[in-house]
């Protein structure tokens, strides 16, 4: 296992079941700050779940969750823990943001306005300064000249784009994504991509993401995890991933992804 | 007014308020009133069954006049669905019991409430008729076209018969309507749940006790409509399931 | 006896009518701001984490819509000044439609609410949004315009309604129209007049319920 002195997220024992399904059984899974990790795997293997009970979207069976440092899905009352109220969810969630797969943009907001309204009801900024870092943002992700659009007037890249920079303009440590191009076309791919790569340039972001674009994760990636029925099967460096994979599973894998892609 | 069929949760609901109801009655001596409202209540039932038994008859002969009629029968049946759809129950009641006298059709004040609340609901399940026929896949009507049926014939063996598992919920809601509706009755003079407890209110003064037994009573008549309104749903749906089957 | 109106009388009595139907478009418009506004108080009951309270908030909605508003008038009439709370015919008529309507409301709110995608809840999550900010910038706003059609549909039964106050002598329009009646021994003109009066009303209502509904479906929105 590639163990972290001071992991931004862990995993401790983790399971999740659906009815007497085992999604995820006993995980124990590390990332550091600042690390960029590419899930990848079989459709069904338990990726996005690993991301959804991250960001509280699930709850757990068994085991806990460490996010820098803290307990997330419990609590200290006094020196035991027990499960999270809402209060210490918050404070915690905080941390993360998340980009779905289907944008889940808020389709009655402008696209200035689906980023401002978090920091405004949440975060208590004023309205100019919500306004100033969502512009700013949007001007990040190359849609300075979007701002008053609403989704329905938007390309699937463009949303994805203004979903990135709402969750950005929470000021996350840890950003999830979640196959975020698996619903565009082919042709939008590539601008999506090109935000993540710029965001993989700062410094202070821990990324998490769940995709299917195996050259996109072998250059940017620090680390590649092989998820397979619930399991890390494989992880390693991109390299040792895509060029040397040792575990039946991956080779097989990777053979068939590389192929059709 | 059409939506969602009432649940069976109605059941458990109703056993609370039944509950809550004996809490008010076993305190009151409540034999009293329970005669004078049964009598009551079987004229709001005698109300609600005649009711019923127009509305399905209008009901049908509007839907299909407006959507098979001649020129003038469509007319017929729109001028009938809209005008009882646009003005009151109440008004449609006041004017048959007030006004038909005028042009020498004087009934009885039993007859006046079951036409109109029945010609009320009616205009309403016109359109849920309509609208269940036209739900159903226009390929049956090619079949049956194919096999040479009329269209009458057509209609009646087979459109209807698949409409009729469509039309059950939104019905069982105009029965409940109905129901609700005969209350209206009392302010003509006839006899029923609604017009009783009025009468033992003005007698007795025991308001509480009295409404509350009162609305016990419509609940239970509620229930008692939609509980019989799900077992056609399930003997109907389970016909049509074999019948698809086959 | 053959078909007679008398139009004197009818020009006599339409003002009258006219200062009646005041009343009623009043009782009208305030009982339905109570149902709009009970009525989403309802739908939000009933979507609430404790089965406790969804439990209380249907079988109150069961009853209330399964037993008759003239009943449910009479019972806010005679019955809550029992409780100490003695209300004027008009305010109990307009309470009891309200409530009556809030139930039917909370229905069409909550397919309202249902229709919103479980992704817009799970965004709000993701941004951290508090329950209360989640529902009022996110989940209302898109669950309220598609049913505010079916909403003016209960606009129109609630004002189809109002002549119930009569049997508490409310001086609206069908209790005006009978006082008059009875005075001058003329049913056919009062009554055929509060009849055509809801007829016209209900018949524009449902003509601009129409464009509404058609103006809702042209408007932007719908791809998220
Ligand atoms: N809400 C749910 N109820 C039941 N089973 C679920 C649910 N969500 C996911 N699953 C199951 O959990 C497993 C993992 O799902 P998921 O994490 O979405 O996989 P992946 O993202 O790797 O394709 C799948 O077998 C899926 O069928
Ligand atoms: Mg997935």
């Amino acid at each position: 296992m590639n163990q972290v002195d001071n992991p931004m997220v862990r995993f401790e024992n983790v399971t999740k079941r659906y009815g007497s399904h085992t999604v995820l059984d006993k995980l124990d899974f590390e990332v550091a700050a600042n690390e960029k990790v590419a899930i990848i795997g079989p459709s069904g293997s338990g990726k996005t779940t690993l991301l959804r009970m991250l960001m509280t979207l699930e709850e757990i069976d068994d085991g806990i969750i460490y996010v820098d440092g803290e307990p997330l899905t419990h609590m200290l009352d006094g020196d035991r823990l027990v499960p999270a109220n809402r209060k210490h969810l918050s404070r915690v969630r905080a941390k993360i943001g998340m980009v779905f797969q289907h944008f889940n943009l808020f389709p009655h907001m402008s696209a200035v306005n689906n980023c401002i309204v978090a920091p405004l009801t949440v975060l208590g900024l004023s309205k100019d300064a919500a306004y100033e870092r969502a512009a700013e943002l949007l001007d990040m992700v190359g849609l300075g000249d979007k701002l008053d659009h609403y989704p329905g007037q938007l390309s699937g890249g463009q949303k994805q784009r203004v979903a990135i920079a709402r969750a950005l303009a929470m000021r996350p440590k840890i950003m999830l994504f979640d196959e975020v191009t698996s619903a565009l076309d082919p042709e939008l791919v590539g601008e999506v991509l090109k935000v993540i790569r710029k965001l993989g340039d700062a410094h202070d972001l821990t990324l998490l993401m769940v995709t299917h674009e195996m050259g996109f994760a072998k250059e940017f990636a620090d680390r590649v995890c092989f998820f397979d029925q619930g399991k890390i099967a494989e992880q390693g460096t991109p390299e040792e991933i895509f060029s040397a994979p040792t575990n039946e599973r991956t080779i097989q894998f990777l053979s068939a992804v590389l192929e059709t892609g | 007014m059409q939506e969602k069929p009432i649940q069976h949760r109605l059941v458990i609901v109703g056993i609370l308020s039944l509950m809550a109801g004996f809490a008010v009655v076993t305190y009151s001596s409540f034999r009293e009133f329970l005669p004078e409202l049964l009598r009551g209540a079987l004229v709001t039932i005698q109300v609600t069954l005649g009711g019923a038994m127009v509305a399905v008859a209008a009901a049908l002969i509007a839907a299909v006049f407006k959507m098979y009629g001649s020129l003038f029968g469509r007319w017929l049946a729109i001028f009938y669905i809209e005008v009882f759809r646009g003005t009151s129950a109440l008004v449609q009641l006041f004017w048959m019991f007030f006004v038909l006298p005028y042009f020498g059709i004087t009934l009885e004040p039993f007859t006046v409430g079951v036409l109109a609340l029945g010609l009320n609901i009616g205009a309403y399940g016109a359109e849920v008729i309509r609208g269940a026929i036209q739900s159903i896949d226009k390929g049956q009507w090619e079949a049956a076209t194919a096999l040479n049926l009329s269209r009458m014939q057509t209609l009646r063996r087979i459109i209807l018969p698949q409409a009729f598992v469509v039309m059950i919920p939104p019905w069982g809601n105009l029965f409940i309507e109905l129901l609700k509706g005969t209350a209206l009755v009392s302010m003509i003079t006839l006899g029923d749940l609604a017009f009783k407890a009025q009468q033992l209110n003005q007698n007795t003064l025991r308001t509480v006790e009295i409404f509350s037994l009162v609305l016990i009573m419509y609940l239970c008549l509620a229930m008692i409509i939609t509980s019989l309104m799900r077992a056609l749903e399930r003997r109907a749906s389970r016909g049509l399931v074999r019948g698809r089957a086959s | 006896m053959m078909f007679e109106w008398d139009w004197n009388y009818t020009w006599e009595i339409l003002p009258i009518l006219g200062e009646a139907s005041l009343v009623t478009l009043q009782a009208t418009l305030l009982g339905f701001v109570l149902a709009a506004v009970l009525g989403l108080a309802f739908a939000l009951l009933r979507m609430s984490r404790l089965v406790y309270i969804r439990w209380i908030t249907t079988a109150i909605i069961e009853f209330i819509r399964s037993t008759p508003l003239l009943i449910q008038i009479f019972f806010l009439y005679y019955v809550m000044p029992e409780f100490g709370l003695t209300l004027d015919a008009m305010t109990a008529g307009i309470l009891a439609l309200g409530v009556h309507y809030a139930c039917y409301c909370s229905e069409v709110y909550r397919a309202g609410l249902d229709n919103v995608p479980k992704g817009q809840w799970e965004a709000a999550i993701a941004l951290n949004l508090s329950p209360y900010a989640t529902l009022r910038n996110v989940i209302i706003p898109q669950a309220i315009p598609p049913v505010v059609p079916a909403l003016s549909n209960y606009l129109v039964a609630l004002f189809k309604e109002t002549p119930l106050l009569s049997a508490i002598a409310v001086l609206e329009l069908m209790q005006t129209a009978k006082i008059l009646a009875s005075e001058s021994f003329q049913y056919t003109e009062p009554i055929t007049l509060v009849g055509l009066y809801f007829l016209v009303f209900s018949l524009i209502s449902a003509a601009l319920s129409r464009q509404l509904e058609a103006w809702l479906n042209t408007r932007h929105g719908g791809s998220r």
